[in-house]
């Protein structure tokens, strides 16, 4: 994500077309997806400890070529949109349809499209199989390394994109690791809570989303209410401001514990290498 | 027989595994719309020759032809083309999926978009045709394991396959599934498919297949045998290259008071779901209870709970009166409770630790084998060599790794653990499986000793003609339910495999009754 943010501006910056600085932020997110793919499925490394490594990486090329990118000013950013027609929808049409940058109407039609694609479509249908069930699906001919690393390389490509999401349009700029300032692990709560589900993951990242924003205008007033603000001093701000990756933690620790307990979505196969004739999966 | 081509031949097959020499220039021919077993005892390379052919694995030598033309297979993918389906020993579904999912997973058609509706209506009309009826819709982790084999045969034969190869498909079968199972192979026959058929049980051999080749580490100690030509003790000889006794000798048993007491036991499983809804058992000292049942209806959870490893969530574990439920596994111990684990590996041993320490495992608390703080080195060392001896455990040495043993020494050394700590009950669960003859033997032979001694055994098998040998008591177990309680001279397995299936033993009774 911080790798997508950079790029994104980076190239946003230097040719002046936000556009292609999404298209490169991608990209980058891709190739450094296909690092942590080939550690965890050719050489069969522990998930966890590639995902960290591969971050670090990330944040580490980031901040090397981010280098003095925060002074490089403002730039092109991806345009706001107004749907013609839906946004004359009562109460729903000003929130959902008016003056949102390009990227929310994509994340709108993304979920649908995901959620299709998964259920409903023969690719979705591997792609479940071979995160549920591999050696299942090796039997049937189906190539498990070539899907897992189809798979890994678009959620590098995702990745990529939600950087450049922050970068180019919700809090345009460069400010080394605080551009994205660890949400891409919110994502992870996100994912656990929806139990692999992607309308409730929709609905998860919405909440907190509506979270963030409540904290910001929760500093904002002087006055709350009758009383003074209390949140307007620096302490609680920062208290308020670490509430979201609370509550992820939170999030993963129940998640985990009853997906460990009763498998509630999560993908059978989730974490573990597949080597063919291996037994117990 | 006319002179056809056969459906499949395979010559001088050799596969090589890093230290093994799985199969050691193997030959064997399918003839058209014959069923045809493969027989031999676990690691004889059974399953490792049809993987050859299914495409799992690539041999280093040898060739094969498929209804006369030679095949290379690099894939399954490859053997499924070639009209060659597997169903494997550990089924290869996927669980959260759907059978229709299933059925159609990995095939070309449909291109992008499924048609739910129109599939299922496909795979209703060929259930039709071979009378293997599942429920389309049904997600895998919700059938039975005879439906979920049904569902494997379906996936082959939606592909169009011709030569089904099954491994050990009656292994988790009641004796009521066996009959249904073997009616609907001989309908496949008849409609022209050629049926491989892996097994160690020579009975249902001798039963369903025509002919039979018989591997033994890893070469063919007969290829193609005519079952109508050959008797079971000859089967058994060739499987195991010596004479083989059949049935220990069992002298009438001498109960005494009941030792261990078990009372409307209710517990979940590791999935949160409750695997025993009230288990009441008493087994008397110097009996053995068998408990019969198929895998995965609570013989687990029941042996866990009582050997301490898991909460029960109400009922008693009483041993010689004093309640034990929900203590911990030393206080099992220390009740001198053996427990004979199923994952031998697990649980049952610590793989990486010397077969020396493997057996002190138990012991070690106390003296002598262990002051407050030291072991002692040279009773251990004195204790094991004893005990290896005692137990006829092949090693090298004390020393070896038990991750080196193989299965039946390992269950050797188990057995032997336990039995060293003089216990008063036994619990057993699968002590025999996955044995050879000869380890089976042996262990059978431990617990018959025992049930002399006076211990009071619980054996958990699946395998009902252990339990009917060995047991003075037979309880069925059925979704976490004891469905009643026979002696094996009163019963016979049809009504043993009724209760497996979920019925009463009073109803069937009734049933019986009704009809004299």
């Amino acid at each position: 994500m911080l790798l997508g943010a950079m790029f994104g501006f980076k190239v946003a910056v230097g040719t002046g077309n936000p556009w292609l600085g999404l298209l490169v932020a991608m990209l980058a997110g891709g190739m450094l997806s296909l690092l942590h793919a080939v550690v965890t499925i050719n050489f069969q490394a522990d998930q966890v400890v590639s995902g960290l490594a591969t971050n670090f990486v990330g944040i580490g090329l980031s901040l090397v070529l981010g280098e003095g990118l925060s002074k490089a000013g403002t730039t092109a950013l991806l345009p706001n949109w107004t749907v013609p027609g839906l946004s004359a929808i009562p109460i729903l049409g000003p929130i959902l349809f008016t003056n949102q940058s390009i990227l929310v109407y994509f994340g709108y039609l993304l979920t649908p499209a995901v959620a299709f694609y998964i259920n409903r479509t023969r690719p979705g249908m591997h792609l479940r199989a071979v995160g549920e069930y591999p050696s299942a699906a090796d039997a049937l001919g189906i190539n498990v390394y070539r899907l897992r690393y189809l798979y890994v390389f678009i959620g590098g490509l995702l990745a990529g994109l939600a950087g450049a999401t922050i970068s180019l349009a919700i809090s345009p700029g460069w400010f080394s690791e605080l551009t994205t300032a660890g949400q891409g692990w919110i994502a992870i709560g996100i994912v656990i809570f929806a139990q692999w589900n992607p309308w409730r993951a929709l609905a998860g990242a919405y909440m907190f989303g509506a979270l963030r924003r409540l904290i910001l205008d929760l500093q904002g007033p002087t006055m709350l209410l009758w009383f003074e603000n209390p949140f307007r001093a620096q302490s609680p701000g920062f208290f308020l401001q670490m509430l979201p990756y609370a509550l992820t933690i939170i999030i993963l620790v129940i998640g985990s514990r009853s997906a460990m307990k009763k498998r509630v979505g999560a993908p059978a196969a989730l974490g573990l290498p597949y080597v063919r004739g291996e037994r117990g999966r | 027989m006319p002179q056809i081509v056969n459906a499949v031949e395979m010559r001088g097959i050799v596969k090589r595994f890093p230290g093994v020499l799985a199969n050691d220039h193997v030959d064997f021919d399918l003839c058209q719309g014959e069923v045809h077993a493969l027989l031999g005892e676990n690691g004889a390379g059974k399953s490792t020759l049809m993987n050859v052919l299914a495409g799992l694995y690539k041999p280093e030598e040898g060739a094969i032809s498929v209804e006369g033309k030679r095949v290379s297979f690099n894939s399954p993918r490859d053997a499924i083309a070639a009209g060659l389906g597997m169903v494997h020993q550990h089924f290869m579904l996927v669980p959260s999926q759907t059978v229709t999912e299933n059925i159609i997973l990995g095939l070309e058609a449909p291109r992008f978009v499924l048609n739910m509706a129109e599939l299922d209506k496909k795979i209703l009309a060929l259930q039709e045709q071979y009378g293997l009826r599942v429920d389309p819709k049904a997600k895998i982790w919700q059938l039975s394991v005879g439906e979920q084999q049904r569902v494997e045969i379906l996936k082959m034969l939606y592909r169009g396959a011709r030569v089904l190869i099954l491994d050990e498909p009656t292994a988790v079968l009641t004796p009521q599934e066996i009959k249904e199972f073997i009616a609907t192979l001989k309908g496949m026959v008849a409609s022209g498919h050629s049926i491989v058929f892996i097994s160690h049980k020579l009975d249902e051999v001798l039963a369903i297949a025509n002919r039979v080749t018989v591997l033994r580490h890893g070469r063919a100690t007969a290829s193609g045998v005519s079952t109508a030509g050959t008797t079971k003790r000859k089967l058994a000889e060739l499987m195991v290259g010596r004479d083989v006794i059949f049935f220990l000798e069992k002298p009438p048993a001498t109960p005494g008071p009941v030792v261990l007491d078990l009372q409307d036991l209710k517990a979940e499983n590791d999935r949160g779901l409750q695997a025993l809804k009230g288990v009441s058992l008493q087994v008397r000292a110097g009996e053995i209870l068998g408990i019969a049942g198929v895998a995965g209806n609570g013989q687990s959870e029941l042996a866990q709970v009582i050997t301490g490893m898991r909460k029960a969530l109400s009922g008693h574990v009483r041993v010689n009166g004093e309640d034990v439920v929900n203590r911990s596994p030393r206080v099992a111990i220390n009740r001198q409770v053996a427990h004979v684990p199923e994952d031998r590996n697990g649980v049952g041993s610590a793989p990486s630790l010397s077969l020396a320490e493997n057996l002190i495992m138990k012991s070690y608390r106390k003296a002598p084998v262990g002051s407050r703080l030291a072991l002692n080195r040279s009773v251990i060392r004195k204790q094991a060599e004893e005990l290896k001896t005692a137990f006829d455990i092949a090693a090298p040495n004390i020393d070896v790794q038990a991750r080196l043993l193989s299965g039946g020494n390992l269950q050797k050394a188990i057995l032997a653990r336990e039995m060293s700590a003089e216990p008063k009950i036994i619990v057993a669960v699968q002590p025999t499986r996955g044995l050879d003859v000869g380890a089976i033997e042996a262990v059978q032979r431990v617990l018959l000793d025992e049930r002399a001694r006076g211990t009071a055994i619980l054996l958990f098998s699946e395998e009902l003609e252990e339990v009917m040998a060995l047991s003075d008591r037979i309880a069925v177990i059925y979704e976490g339910q004891i469905m009643g309680e026979v002696k094996p001279e009163e019963t016979t397995l049809e009504q043993i495999g009724l209760m497996m299936a979920g019925q009463r033993l009073e109803n069937i009774r009734g049933e019986t009754d009704g009809h004299e």
